[in-house]
């Protein structure tokens, strides 16, 4: 129990990690430009990480969209007004669940390949291969993943709501019977732009955090298998915890 | 290169049919969808005592039938009124000049629309014209009040007639 033993230790090592966390943003930020002049790397590293993530996205916002519909149907009944499901599945899924779930989802899939490659690379030294022959890394590497991440996030963010409604529209309009031109004429007589741009201000801001924590986790990896293995659950973890954290300050920011 | 032009044509899949949900959640979701491409229209002025809860984007109907939206409220300073900005659709240009607006309520305790009826004038309103007659917001907590002071008022005037009474028949 050194955390107990030593409480001054470890909230020291915490904030030097914050900084240099956050140092290791400014460095990517910076890199980004010229990483994006040279985007054959950069479209490499959406592919990975959104277009694989496209199943799991897909079917994780069907069965949500088709949940919130179910439930979103049972509540609404219990005060007559069916009609208002449209409104509800989109708001709920727009604003909370497509940009949390998918970052949870995103971290997980995405993220943990992510910490586990650049965490690998640093085992078996491909990196310090790259620094002797004078090829900056974090240019090569660790950048093009950093931005492919967060241009992927948003995107997955909207295929997950869009599908998302259609799942609440399938349970909603086909199986519960509400009627169809009640449920999208209502959704968007009361759905705002704020609500679209929130939930992607959302999406991007959890895009930003999700890719940093997983690069970085990856490139400060201890260099051993058991090193790699720690990187990639502290990659979840954080990003999961840090998701769920910021949700909360966007959704305040934006009231 | 097979592999990578594979790969660029799944990433161009991908990111297409990102910005295709996105386009779909600002377009089918919301009711802005066609205030996008920003429609030909034209801004007429309303000036009411009161406007109620009517707020930015509620509708402007005519006979029931959507030809507009509220774009900006305002109070004027001048005349203690507020002072609404229609935006009007090109479509609907032969509006007399002598209409009228008012300001409804949709359904028991729906928002406010502001609904136009037509005059019998034969000039047009045009772009930044001013409509002159206009009737408030119904607020239901003046029409209460109202009734409640004309209760008061009733049942005063009840009881004044009847206290002379009253001692009366004591003695």
């Amino acid at each position: 129990m050194k955390v107990l033993k030593d409480p001054w230790v470890s909230l020291i090592a915490s904030l030097k990690s914050l900084g240099d966390m956050a140092r290791f943003l400014l460095r990517l930020v910076l890199g980004s430009p010229r990483a994006l002049l040279r985007f054959e790397l950069v479209s490499e590293q959406i592919y990975n990480a959104g277009a694989l993530s496209l199943v799991i996205i897909m079917l994780s916002g069907l069965f949500v969209g088709m949940v919130l519909g179910l439930q979103g149907f049972q509540l609404l009944q219990r005060f007559g007004s069916e009609e208002a499901l449209g409104t509800a599945t989109a708001i709920g899924l727009v604003k909370e669940l497509g940009p949390v779930v998918t970052a949870l989802l995103f971290a997980g899939r995405a993220g943990t390949a992510l910490a586990s490659e650049i965490g690998l690379m640093r085992a078996t030294d491909q990196l310090s291969a790259m620094e002797m022959m004078a090829v900056d890394p974090i240019q090569h590497v660790v950048v093009p993943r950093f931005l492919g991440g967060v241009i992927a996030m948003p995107l997955l963010a909207a295929i997950f709501s869009m599908i998302g409604i259609y799942g609440g529209q399938l349970i909603g309009v086909q199986i519960m019977h509400v009627d169809a031109g009640s449920f999208w004429s209502q959704m968007r007589a009361s759905v705002g732009l704020r609500d679209i741009s929130e939930g992607i201000v959302k999406s991007l801001i959890f895009g930003v955090a999700c890719s940093l924590i997983a690069v970085y986790e990856g490139y400060y990896a201890e260099p051993t298998a058991e090193g790699v293995g720690r990187a990639t659950t502290r990659t979840v973890v954080t990003s999961a915890v840090m998701t769920l954290f910021l949700d909360y300050l966007i959704t305040a920011m934006f009231l | 290169m097979r592999k990578s032009r594979s790969l660029s044509v799944g990433t161009g899949l991908f990111i297409l049919l990102g910005f295709g949900a996105l386009f779909f959640l600002t377009t089918q979701t919301t009711s802005h969808g066609l205030a996008f491409g920003s429609k030909p229209h034209y801004d007429l002025i309303a000036k009411f005592d009161n406007v109620g809860d009517l707020k930015v984007g509620s509708p402007v109907s005519m006979s029931g039938v959507e030809i507009g939206r509220v774009v900006s409220i305002d109070f004027d300073m001048k005349v203690y009124k507020a002072v609404v900005k229609l935006s009007i659709s090109d479509k609907y240009n032969q509006i007399p000049s002598d209409s009228d607006a008012s300001i409804y309520t949709q359904g028991l305790l729906g928002g406010k629309f502001i609904g136009l009826t037509a005059g019998g004038a034969e000039t047009y309103l045009k772009n930044n014209d001013q409509i002159d007659f206009t009737q408030s917001a119904f607020v239901l907590e003046n029409l209460i009040g109202q009734l409640v002071a004309n209760f008061a008022k009733s049942s005063g005037d009840a009881t004044h007639d009847a206290a002379p009474a009253a001692p009366e028949k004591k003695k």
